[in-house]
């Protein structure tokens, strides 16, 4: 994989349906924008993905490795279909990850697939070029995005994408396992938007499943939209707020020395979990809030822990 | 087994300290949250199937006969707020006293030795429903209900809630009960088999950060 994120983040479609016109994504730090369109979708990239009559199959692989001179190299880089990961400038022992959208989706009935791993002492870090937009599809079948996340012992592991979108009419489970070896690292944020500017969501679970050396620290579905369990919207849940995050923190040092519970503003607080991890939980009237707010969190706590210098964030 | 049985153990009133905990209630009145019967009923029906159904499965999966120590490791990493854990443990304690006052077993005995400052109340009910000759199903009921009945009496309490009001609140649940309960004993089947990896995640984001504000205050009428 030799091609740069610049020239491959043109991933563009063209909206060919009535009822999800091009609708700009004004959240947070997306600066791309990914079109919309459920009936057609052309690959900027041409690699043919394996479709079946359901949808797309694709699944990206990224595996880092210490590579014995201080720094992180990525001896699998592989993608197909929707998932392009372009390798970027990282730091001096950080391997730098985007992953870019060469199709639009997931779309109804497309099974994608993220499987990322860093090796004993790797640092890999694992962005996206854009947000990604769950849409209706041609069929009506729900689509899956599942994210694998394994980490060796004094690896580290970034995994920092943009939003999930979820638009009207969509139907996405995603399902994100990050497995840990005892001494390793993870950032993990999750941002869930429920809809694009003023639209209704569609149908969103996401489960989140965090283990350290085989135990479960953290396991947490959220479903919501039409057709997901009563009162997702109401007051014990959501009650109207439109996006919702989790950032994690799994450090060995936590198993010591814990955070100390706080709130962070009104809806959002800090915890620490039944194990190394720390977890911010946070529900906010849109994504731009949502992002600063877990920004400002994990900037702070980092900092506390004398975390990477500001260009490694 | 004896189907009375079922009604001593979900009876509010069978000492087990439910009384002191509002199930997240109290955070959600004073947030402006909850101001009536519509409001408690959307929040009780947000709690029954995230909270109540996690309880569900778990106290069904005890009921079974699966390892309560890793159920109550599965509880934990479904319960991200550290004051919940801590009520959840609490209320296990109480239970687990009178559960063994009521129907004594050697698992209860055992469940109490394990864990000295309590374990996820779930797992507590699922245990004493075994002992007191109920199966999964019905411990699943009395775990589901409960995760309703506990906010809906609170608020009459908080808000001066008509009482008639609040139960019909609770009477109109009735059929999301047996629903939540049927995925509940599936899951706590498949768990049986496969591990607590099989048990429902589901999660109320709201329920979890205000229990944190809840437990900061200096003074409050509920434990949680």
């Amino acid at each position: 994989m030799t091609t740069t994120a610049t020239t491959a983040t043109t991933a563009t479609t063209t909206a060919t349906t009535a009822t999800t016109a091009t609708t700009t994504v004004t959240t947070a730090a997306t600066a791309t924008t990914v079109a919309t369109g459920a009936a057609r979708r052309t690959a900027a990239v041409p690699v043919a993905p394996p479709t079946t009559a359901a949808g797309v199959r694709a699944t990206a692989r990224i595996v880092a490795r210490d590579d014995g001179r201080g720094g992180t190299c990525l001896p699998v880089l592989a993608g197909e279909g929707p998932l392009a990961p372009r390798r970027t400038r990282g730091g001096a022992a950080e391997a730098r990850v985007l992953l870019v959208g060469a199709m639009s989706g997931p779309l109804g009935g497309d099974r994608l697939t993220v499987d990322a791993r860093a090796e004993a002492g790797a640092r890999l870090r694992i962005g996206s070029a854009a947000a990604t937009i769950a849409l209706p599809g041609q069929v009506p079948a729900p689509a899956r995005y599942d994210v694998r996340l394994t980490v060796a012992d004094g690896g580290e592991l970034r995994w920092l994408p943009e939003q999930l979108i979820s638009a009207r009419g969509s139907d996405l489970h995603v399902a994100t396992h990050a497995d840990l070896a005892p001494t390793a690292r993870l950032v993990l944020r999750e941002e869930q938007v429920l809809g694009r500017a003023g639209e209704l969501p569609g149908r969103l679970t996401s489960r989140l499943t965090v283990r350290i050396g085989g135990r479960a620290v953290l396991d947490q579905e959220l479903s919501c939209g039409p057709g997901a369990p009563g009162g997702w919207d109401g007051p014990a849940v959501l009650a109207g707020h439109r996006a919702v995050g989790q950032l994690v923190l799994v450090r060995p040092e936590f198993a010591h020395t814990p955070v100390t519970s706080r709130l962070l503003g009104e809806a959002a607080a800090l915890v620490p979990l039944a194990g190394p991890a720390a977890l911010v939980s946070a529900v906010a009237p849109d994504a731009l809030r949502l992002r600063r707010l877990l920004d400002a969190a994990l900037g702070e706590l980092e900092a506390a822990l004398g975390g990477p210098p500001e260009e490694l964030r | 087994m004896t189907k009375a049985a079922l009604l001593v153990l979900a009876d509010g009133r069978f000492p087990a300290g439910g009384h002191a905990h509002s199930g997240g209630a109290e955070a959600a009145v004073r947030a402006g949250r909850i101001t009536g019967a519509a409001d408690l009923a959307d929040f009780c029906r947000g709690r029954l199937h995230t909270a109540g159904l996690v309880a569900a499965a778990l106290a069904g999966a005890a009921a079974l006969g699966c390892d309560p120590v890793e159920l109550d490791a599965a509880a934990d990493a479904r319960t991200p707020s550290p004051a919940l854990r801590l009520a959840a443990r609490k209320l296990g304690r109480q239970l687990v006293r009178a559960a063994r006052a009521t129907w004594p077993t050697p698992e209860l005995d055992a469940l109490a030795r394990g864990f000295p400052k309590g374990a996820h109340q779930p797992v507590v009910l699922g245990l004493t429903a075994r002992a007191a000759g109920l199966g999964p199903e019905e411990a699943a009921y009395c775990a589901a209900y409960e995760s309703v009945s506990g906010p809906a009496t609170a608020t009459v309490r908080l808000l001066s809630l008509d009482p008639f009001d609040a139960t019909a609140v609770l009477a109109r649940l009735a059929p999301e009960l047996d629903q939540v309960v049927e995925r509940a004993v599936a899951a706590a089947r498949r768990a049986a088999l496969d591990g607590p990896g099989a048990l429902p995640a589901c999660s109320a984001p709201l329920l979890e950060i205000a229990a944190e504000a809840h437990a900061a205050w200096p003074v409050r009428l509920f434990a949680s």
